[in-house]
């Protein structure tokens, strides 16, 4: 490695060991990060990457080990301390308010705002010198996630941090999005700054780090260059196994349509959603359609709408093999096997303080055939919560335990594959990766292609642009609720699709400067 | 002539309105916080019978007023050890806590029934509180009329403008970011908790020394939860909750004036009125075009267990 590390380590993790009842989350972890270097934390959910970064930020202490801050062990008591030695970072689930405003968030972040007008002028420098639009005066709630994820940034850039720690940042942005993060974040590292990285996006790690840790069940398993490992390779050193790849069937040829949308048009009822405009596509059987889109342009609304949870204005806007079903309800449509499984696993897809096996009951009561006409069949429920737990490597100690007990990637292997197991003739699917670890997400993704294979019409709505490119045969992009035409996935560039993504959506996160990219669009 | 009656039943207006803003004023800053401390009632009889009980014993009216917000405080304190300290169900222990008061506050004030005290002293200014009609209507009050008014402003402020106002509102609207970003959610929402206690008290206090000045057994009437009702009256915000402790406060004095001129209205709708201008306002939020978000913090009523 270069001379750079041979000096005093910015911060040098020495033995870190936390305990949580019944786990090990970290077990004597060592790394150390460089001034100026940019280093990965690879890691499956669950492999303790975020209890270390909280401790190292304060809101959690070892019970074992010293963090080391340019050579000196200390105890960071917490993130008023953390944030005194100039580390700051950016959570993965942010720490936001959403009834207030971006000014007030960010000065909630920092021990010595100063008045809040200059504070307000030194937020719009800041955003502009590092092509972060932000608008302090505005709610919270009224922004889209990409946004939110900005006024993070922007909050730790305002105190001058020496180590910058990022919790999964680019799971929300456009590809010119990541790309201008990343010309950031390498202006910060040119300056002297640390920054820690974590992320699942192996692609974006080999871009951006100059090393990387990976942790496996809370212990550093291996580090490694990442400029010189396949991101095959790390992700092998992060799951401990071979990693299989997704196999497409080759050249199968698509069936009739099988979902048709015409014309789906819906107002949202969030007062700041996004109300869809005349949304028309059909899939084919065998196929998967992608539907991409930085978060916040409708993609909710558009699951409500093909789901069920809200109604279209006409029967004849959603078709499924020719039966029109645009004024039926979720379970009306599930009956007639349109599934879906929507973004938000816990509380949505699946009811967190409900055991598996009702939650099994709960979407696959009707196509499973789980309730008598008054009782649930109880020996067929947990028959069936068994099979999608033993089909789909549902890590759980049993089908009693509380779904909201799993782990992320285990509980949407769980929901998804309880769609799946009903037999759809279409399945919508939002986010079906999101903050899941690899070996779930390709456990995830095979399971859809497989699906595809038996005819079924598949709808996957993702942010994970790459997610789509491999695993979908057609893809449109949503912006601000209007639908562009399909594309088919092979020809698609990722520049253009990243266009529609960015174009017009950029209007209103920079009302002040008209981005370059919206001319070029629109 | 006309002036010569309204005078008079605004000063009763005044009267009536003053222990509502009290207590509401001091649940809206708990609830900002994310607390929702139902034991109002049972705060604010603790503050009316520890404010009579000092007050006759001393002679003193000021240490009165000091025993009965310390009493609210009193009561706020163990709310806090319960739902704070050791998480508790915050509706249940609030309903605990109101019960609890009633009752020690009767065992507490059984010697005082009967026994009178002398009023609180209005403030008078020599010549202005002479004039008429202002003089009586804006200068010659007590001294807790003025404290809550400028509690009014005072609490507007702090949540607005100042930096721990600022905190306290972004505890009860999202405590695990507040946590995350280093605030200490629990101590916060104590500090909440014992100031909405002693504005509780001091409403009470303002009933047995001012407004009624006697000590009965349950003579607080459900204003605790005419205050509780009051604060989402006024979407938690301090000076919507001024007009609506005025609001109520009159609505509480149109039912006796009413009864006395002989309208054909029984009191008892008249004492629905405040709990009915409540189902209105929150039906009215609900349906119109700004639905979906009350003003309510986020965190309401959600115990809070940090992790270390």
């Amino acid at each position: 490695m270069s001379a750079r590390y041979l000096e005093v380590s910015r911060l040098e993790v020495k033995g870190v060991t936390k305990r949580f009842p019944g786990v090990v989350a970290n077990d004597r972890v060592d790394f150390a990060v460089g001034p100026g270097e940019v280093h990965a934390l690879l890691g499956e959910n669950g492999a303790g990457k975020s209890t270390l970064v909280k401790m190292i930020y304060g809101v959690l202490h070892p019970d074992e080990g010293t963090l080391l801050w340019n050579g000196e062990a200390l105890q960071i008591a917490d993130p008023h301390a953390a944030r005194a030695l100039g580390i700051g970072m950016v959570f993965q689930h942010f720490s936001l308010f959403e009834a207030m405003t971006v000014l007030e968030n960010i000065a909630l972040g920092m021990d010595k705002p100063g008045d809040m007008a200059t504070l307000a002028t030194r937020v719009r420098d800041v955003s502009q010198a590092y092509g972060l639009p932000l608008d302090p005066e505005r709610d919270v709630y009224t922004l889209s996630v990409g946004e939110r994820q900005r006024i993070e940034i922007v909050r730790c850039l305002l105190q001058n941090p020496k180590l910058l720690i990022m919790d999964e940042p680019t799971s929300v942005l456009t590809p010119q999005e990541v790309s201008r993060l990343f010309e950031t974040l390498r202006k910060l590292a040119a300056e002297g700054v640390s920054i820690l990285y974590i992320s699942h996006k192996l692609e974006e790690i080999k871009q951006l780090c100059d090393r990387a840790t990976i942790l496996r069940g809370g212990k550093v398993v291996d580090t490694c260059d990442p400029a010189a490992e396949t991101a095959k390779s790390m992700a092998q050193m992060m799951i401990g196994a071979e990693l299989k790849s997704v196999t497409r069937r080759g050249g199968a040829s698509l069936g009739e349509p099988r979902l048709v949308v015409e014309g789906l048009t819906l107002a949202s009822e969030d007062l700041h959603g996004v109300d869809l405009k005349n949304i028309s596509f059909s899939v084919k059987a065998g196929e998967i359609f992608g539907i991409a889109g930085v978060a916040g342009n409708g993609q909710n609304e558009l699951l409500l709408g093909l789901s069920g949870e809200r109604l279209a204005d006409h029967d004849s806007v959603l078709r499924i093999d020719h039966r029109v079903l645009g004024r039926k309800d979720a379970g009306q449509r599930r009956q007639y096997g349109l599934c879906s499984v929507p973004e938000e696993r816990n509380g949505h897809g699946a009811v967190p303080g409900m055991s598996l096996i009702e939650n099994g009951v709960l979407s696959a009561h009707h196509r499973m055939g789980l309730v008598s006409s008054l009782f649930i069949q109880a020996g067929a429920a947990a028959r069936f919560a068994a099979e999608i737990v033993k089909t789909f490597d549902v890590r759980t100690p049993g089908t009693g335990v509380s779904a909201g007990s799993l782990s992320g990637g285990n509980l949407q292997k769980f929901v998804v594959g309880r769609e799946i197991l009903q037999k759809p003739t279409v399945l919508v699917v939002s986010q079906p990766t999101w903050g899941v670890d690899a070996g779930a997400a390709a456990a995830i993704h095979q399971a859809l292609v497989d699906l595809a294979a038996k005819g079924v019409a598949v709808v996957v709505v993702s942010q994970d642009l790459d997610e789509l490119l491999a695993i979908t045969d057609r893809l449109a992009v949503i912006n601000v609720g209007v639908l562009s035409s399909a594309m088919v996935t092979q020809e698609a560039s990722v520049e253009e699709i990243g266009l529609l993504m960015g174009g017009v959506h950029g209007l209103d996160t920079a009302p002040a400067t008209p981005d370059a990219e919206t001319a070029h669009v629109a | 002539m006309t002036l010569d009656i309204l005078v008079p039943i605004i000063l009763t207006v005044v009267g009536s309105a003053t222990p509502l803003l009290f207590a509401a004023l001091g649940e809206l800053v708990v609830e900002k916080s994310g607390v929702l401390n139902l034991g109002v009632e049972g705060m604010m009889i603790m503050g009316a019978v520890a404010a009579f009980g000092v007050a006759v014993s001393t002679g003193s009216g000021t240490l009165g007023i000091v025993a009965g917000a310390a009493a609210g405080m009193a009561m706020a304190f163990v709310f806090g050890v319960l739902t704070l300290t050791l998480a508790a169900n915050q509706v249940a222990t609030g309903l605990a806590l109101t019960i609890f008061g009633l009752g020690l506050s009767a065992l507490l004030g059984a010697g005082f029934v009967g026994i009178p005290v002398a009023p609180l002293a209005k403030l008078a200014i020599p010549g202005i509180s002479d004039l008429p009609v202002i003089g009586p209507l804006l200068f010659a009050h007590d001294a807790l009329v003025y404290l809550s008014l400028a509690a009014v402003v005072g609490v507007a402020w702090f949540l607005k403008k100042s930096r721990a106002g600022m905190i306290l509102r972004a505890v009860g609207e999202s405590d695990i970011s507040a946590h995350s970003i280093g605030y200490d959610v629990i101590a916060v929402r104590y500090r909440a908790v014992l100031f909405g206690g002693a504005m509780a008290g001091l409403g009470g206090a303002f009933l047995s020394l001012s407004y009624t000045p006697l000590w009965n057994e349950g003579m607080t009437a459900g204003r605790g939860w005419i205050a509780l009702a009051l604060v989402v009256f006024a979407t938690w915000r301090p000076w919507r909750l001024l007009a609506g402790a005025y609001l109520f406060g009159g609505v509480t004095i149109l039912q006796l004036y009413s009864q006395g001129a002989g309208v054909a209205i029984p009191a008892q709708v008249l004492s629905m009125l405040p709990y009915l201008a409540t189902i209105l306002v929150l039906t009215i939020i609900a349906a119109g075009p700004w639905k979906g978000r009350l003003d309510a913090p986020a965190c309401l009523g959600k115990p809070f267990r940090p992790s270390t």
